[in-house]
C-alpha cells in the first residue's frame, strides 16, 4: 500500500490495518442529529443585501456542468461562453468558477475559454477515472486522466471505487486515489504542473453518514484536493446533511493536519434558495474561510439560471422570467 | 470571507394586542374587584407591552364558581365525543393563529422567534389534537372502566414556555371532563389571554376554561380555594413544596412538575458532532430556561478538550439578540429578577474557582441578556453543580467510568431528566435503566411529544404529563 504523508496523524496510510483502524476510529455520525442540524441551518433567513452577496458568491462558485452521451464541441462552446458572461446584459454579473465535461471535450472547453491565466480566469474540469461507475482497470482509469491533463485540464474529478470501499478494501481505494493524484502531477499538468484533485465520494452509493465521513477522510489522507458528494448520475445526489458531514471532515482534518481541503456539492441542487441554504452551511459549519470558489463549489447546470434570474430580481425588484436569462 | 445575515425580523404587525387586559371569567374578560394593575414588559426592550388585571381572592372565587358551575351544568356531563369536538376546534384555531401566537410569545417572553414558531406552537397544537383524541377513550385508558372527572382543577404554569405550559395543563384536564381556572406567570400573561380569545372564538361554553392573571399571591389564592378539587403547578421546588404543604390533609389531588438539574454524559464514543449540538440545545435551548435543561455536562475525560474544543467553536457561531429576528439563536432572560439570580450564581462559580468562559457576542443595551457561559473545573461541590440555575450556564464536569458517570448523575435533589451520547446501544440502555430521571434522552436533548409522558423522580415532582399517563391526574 502506498504511504502518503499525513505527518500529524502518524503513519495511518502505512498498512491496511492501520488505516482501518483509524477510518472506523472516527467519531461515528448520529443520521437524526445529524439530519435535524442540516433542518435548523435550512430554516435560516437570508435576505436583502445577504442575499444578493450569497447570489453572486454560488454563481462564482458554480462548475458548470454538462455530462451527457449527446454533448458535442457546440454545446460545450455554448458552456463555455455561458461561464465567462453568465449574464450578457450586465457585465457585473461574475463568471462561474469552472465548466465540468467529459476528458474527450476538455480541448474544446480550453480553447473556448482562452488561456488567459491567473486566479480568475475560469478552470476546465474534467471527470476522469471512468466516469461515473469507476468500473475499470487502474491502467485505464490513470490513461483517462492522463489524456485529460494533457488536453489542458485544470481540475480532475475523479471517482472512488465504491465496490472497493463498501467491501473493505479502504487500502485499494487510498491507493488509487494517490496514483491518480500522481497522474495529476504529470507532464503538461497546466499550472506549474499541478492540476487540482476533486474526488467524488458517490454519497448516494455510500448508504450511511459513518460511510461518508470515513470516505471523506480516507480522500484526504490520499491527497485530494477537494471532496465532492456525487456524480449527478446517483440519486440521491448532493443533500444538505451528507454536505454537512463533510464540512465537518475537511474543517477536522485541517484541524489536525494544517492542510485545507474544498468541498463540491454537485447533483440535484436547482434553486437559489437550494443554493443559499449550503452556503448558510458552509458559513456556520466551517466558517468563512471556506467561502470562496478555491474551497466550496456547485457542481450544476440549471442552478446558474435560477441565480441568475434571483440576482436581476434583487437589483430591479421584480421577476424577468425564464427567456430573460440564457439557454445554452 | 463573512457571510453577515441581513435583520430578518418577524413582523411585529401580525399580533394585535390590546393595551389593557382583564380577567376571563364564565366566558368573558370582565375587570379585576380590586385597583391593581401591572404591566407585562418585553424583556429585550423593557418597554410596556400591556396592562394586565391583578385577580385577588374575590376574582379567583368567582372563577372558581364559574369553574364549578359549567363543571356541574354542561362540560363533565357531556359525552366524551362532544368534548373532544371543542378540543380539536381549540387546536385548528391554535394552528390558524399560529404565527400571531408566535409573536406574542417571544414579546412577552423573549424567546427567540425561530423557537417560538418552530417548537412552542407545534407542541402546544399537538397537546389539544392528541388530548382531544383521548376525550371518548377514557375507559380504555387503563384507570377503570368509567372514569369520572376530578371537577374542577386549579392550574399554575411558568413563564418559560407560557402557551405550551398551558397546552399542557388545560388539554387533558378538559378531555377527562373538568374545568379550569388557570394562572399564567406574572410576566407572561399574553399568550394566556389570547388563548381565552381562542376559547369564545371556538364556542367553549362558558366557565369550562377561566383565566386569572396576578402575581404569586393569585396563584396562592388559587391553590387554597376549597372550591379546587386538582391543583396541577409546574415552576420552582420552593413553591411547590410550599403548595404541596397548603394541600396537607385535604382532599385535593396535586400534581407538581418542579426543578432540575439534568445531567448530559457524553462518553468517549459518542458522535461527537452530534453530541456538541445536543448540549448546545440542552442548555441553551429557550435561554436555559428549561426546567429540563441539560445544565451539568458530564464528559468522559478521555474526549474532555476535544469536546470542550468543539464546543467553544459552536457556542462562538451562536446568534444572541432580538427575539424576533428570524435567525436569533438565544434570545432575552426573561426578567430582571431572573437575570440577578443567573448573574449571582455564575458569580458563584468564579467564587467557588470554575473557570467561567462566554461566547464572544454583543449583547444589546437594553433588556435583560446574558451571553452563552460555560464553566469548566466544575465539581460536585460546587453550587453551580448543584442549584438551578434556570439561564444559559452549563456547568462542565468530568468522569471515568460508567459506574462514575451514574453516581454523579443521580447525585442531586432533582430527578427530571438526563442525556446519554453514546454509539453503544447496550451502554445506552444500561445508563436508562440506572439514570432515576423521569426522562432519559439517548443521543438526542430536549425533544417532546404530546405521546410521551414527562415528569419527575425526587425533588422534581410527581404525577406524569403528556400520554395516556397524563390522563392519570385528572381522573378518579
Amino acid at each position: 500500500m502506498t504511504t502518503t504523508s499525513t505527518a500529524p496523524l502518524g503513519d495511518i496510510t502505512g498498512s491496511e490495518a492501520a488505516l482501518r483502524g483509524f477510518l472506523a476510529g472516527l467519531p461515528g455520525v448520529d443520521q437524526v442529529g445529524a439530519e435535524a442540524r442540516a433542518a435548523m441551518l435550512a430554516s435560516r433567513s437570508v435576505k436583502t443585501s445577504a442575499k444578493s452577496y450569497a447570489v453572486d458568491l454560488a454563481i462564482s462558485m458554480i462548475d458548470l456542468t454538462t455530462l451527457e452521451g449527446a454533448d458535442t464541441a457546440g454545446k460545450v462552446r455554448a458552456l463555455a461562453a455561458k461561464a465567462l458572461r453568465p449574464d450578457p446584459s450586465d457585465p457585473g454579473c461574475p463568471s462561474v468558477a469552472a465548466v465540468c465535461v467529459y476528458p474527450d471535450l476538455a480541448g474544446t472547453a480550453r480553447a473556448a475559454l482562452g488561456n488567459s491565466t491567473g486566479h480568475s480566469r475560469v478552470q476546465v474540469a474534467s471527470v476522469a477515472t471512468a466516469f461515473p461507475s469507476g468500473r475499470a482497470s487502474l491502467e485505464t482509469k490513470l490513461r483517462d486522466t492522463a489524456e485529460a491533463v494533457a488536453a489542458g485540464a485544470d481540475e480532475i474529478d475523479m471517482v472512488i471505487d465504491r465496490g472497493a470501499f463498501l467491501s473493505g478494501h479502504e487500502g485499494r481505494v487510498l491507493d488509487e486515489i494517490v496514483a491518480v493524484k500522481q497522474a495529476c502531477r504529470g507532464p503538461g499538468a497546466g499550472r506549474g504542473g499541478e492540476v487540482h484533485l476533486k474526488v467524488i465520494l458517490e454519497t448516494g452509493e455510500l448508504g450511511t453518514y459513518d460511510n461518508v465521513r470515513r470516505a471523506s477522510w480516507l480522500a484526504m489522507l490520499a491527497g485530494a484536493d477537494f471532496i465532492k458528494t456525487s456524480t449527478g448520475k446517483v440519486q440521491p445526489a448532493a443533500t444538505l446533511p451528507v454536505t454537512l458531514v463533510m464540512l465537518e471532515a475537511v474543517r477536522d482534518f485541517r484541524a489536525a493536519t494544517g492542510r485545507q481541503v474544498g468541498v463540491k456539492a454537485a447533483g440535484g441542487i436547482r434553486a437559489s434558495k437550494d443554493a443559499v441554504r449550503y452556503l448558510v452551511m458552509v458559513n456556520e459549519v466551517t466558517g468563512g474561510d471556506w467561502l470562496d470558489p478555491r474551497w466550496f463549489r456547485f457542481g450544476a447546470s440549471g442552478l446558474l439560471n435560477d441565480l441568475l434570474l434571483q440576482r436581476q430580481k434583487l437589483a430591479t425588484g421584480h421577476y424577468s422570467g425564464p427567456d430573460h436569462v440564457t439557454l445554452d | 470571507m463573512v457571510f453577515d445575515y441581513a435583520p430578518a425580523p418577524e413582523s411585529r404587525s401580525v399580533v394585535d394586542l390590546r393595551s389593557s387586559y382583564g380577567l376571563f371569567i364564565d366566558g368573558a374578560f370582565v375587570d379585576a374587584t380590586g385597583p391593581d394593575r401591572m404591566k407585562t414588559v418585553n424583556p429585550a426592550t423593557e418597554e410596556v407591552l400591556a396592562e394586565v388585571g391583578v385577580a385577588d381572592a374575590a376574582d379567583v372565587d368567582r372563577a372558581v364558581a364559574a369553574a364549578r358551575r359549567a363543571h356541574t351544568a354542561v362540560w363533565g356531563a357531556m359525552p366524551g365525543r362532544e368534548r373532544a369536538k371543542y378540543l380539536y376546534r381549540i387546536a385548528r384555531i391554535v394552528q390558524e393563529r399560529a404565527r400571531e401566537l408566535a409573536v406574542a410569545e417571544s414579546l412577552d417572553n423573549g424567546k427567540p422567534i425561530r423557537e417560538s414558531r418552530d417548537v412552542d406552537l407545534p407542541l402546544a397544537a399537538a397537546w389539544f389534537f392528541h388530548y382531544a383524541g383521548w376525550a371518548d377513550k377514557l375507559e380504555h385508558a387503563g384507570f377503570g372502566p368509567d372514569p369520572q372527572p376530578l371537577g374542577v382543577a386549579g392550574q399554575v404554569i411558568p413563564w418559560n414556555f407560557p402557551l405550551l405550559m398551558l397546552a399542557w395543563k388545560i388539554a387533558p384536564a378538559l378531555a377527562c371532563g373538568n374545568t379550569v381556572v388557570l394562572k399564567p406567570a406574572e410576566t407572561t400573561p399574553l399568550t394566556a389571554l389570547l388563548f381565552a380569545e381562542i376559547c369564545q372564538q371556538a364556542d367553549l361554553p362558558p366557565g369550562v376554561v377561566n383565566i386569572v392573571t396576578g402575581p404569586g399571591a393569585t396563584g396562592q389564592a388559587l391553590v387554597e380555594h376549597a372550591g379546587v378539587d386538582k391543583v396541577a403547578f409546574t415552576g420552582s421546588t420552593a413553591v411547590g413544596r410550599q403548595i404541596a404543604r397548603t394541600l396537607a390533609g385535604t382532599s385535593k389531588r396535586l400534581t407538581l412538575e418542579l426543578g432540575g438539574k439534568a445531567a448530559n454524559v457524553v462518553f468517549e464514543d459518542a458522535p461527537l458532532d452530534q453530541a456538541v449540538e445536543g448540549i448546545v440545545n440542552g442548555i441553551f435551548f429557550n435561554q436555559g430556561h428549561v426546567c429540563c435543561a441539560g445544565s451539568r455536562l458530564l464528559v468522559q475525560e478521555s474526549v474532555h478538550d476535544d469536546v470542550l474544543e468543539r464546543l467553544k467553536r459552536r457556542m462562538a457561531e451562536l446568534r444572541v439578540g432580538d427575539p424576533l429576528d428570524k435567525n436569533t439563536d438565544v434570545g432575552a432572560i426573561n426578567s430582571a429578577a431572573q437575570l440577578a439570580r443567573i448573574r449571582e450564581l455564575s458569580a458563584a462559580g468564579d467564587a467557588e474557582g470554575a473557570e467561567r468562559w462566554s461566547a464572544p457576542c454583543a449583547l444589546p443595551d437594553h433588556g435583560f441578556w446574558f451571553a452563552p457561559t460555560l464553566f469548566t473545573g466544575v465539581t460536585q461541590a460546587h453550587r453551580i453543580a448543584r442549584e438551578e440555575i434556570f439561564g444559559p450556564v452549563l456547568s462542565v464536569l468530568t468522569f471515568r467510568t460508567p459506574a462514575e458517570a451514574v453516581a454523579k448523575a443521580n447525585n442531586t435533589p432533582y430527578g427530571l431528566s438526563a442525556g446519554v451520547w453514546s454509539e453503544k446501544g447496550s451502554r445506552i440502555l444500561w445508563m436508562a435503566a440506572q439514570l432515576r430521571a423521569g426522562v432519559v434522552w439517548a443521543n438526542t436533548f430536549n425533544v417532546f411529544d404530546p405521546a410521551s409522558p414527562f415528569g419527575g423522580y425526587k425533588e422534581s415532582g410527581y404525577g406524569r404529563e403528556g400520554g395516556r399517563h397524563g390522563l392519570e391526574g385528572y381522573l378518579r
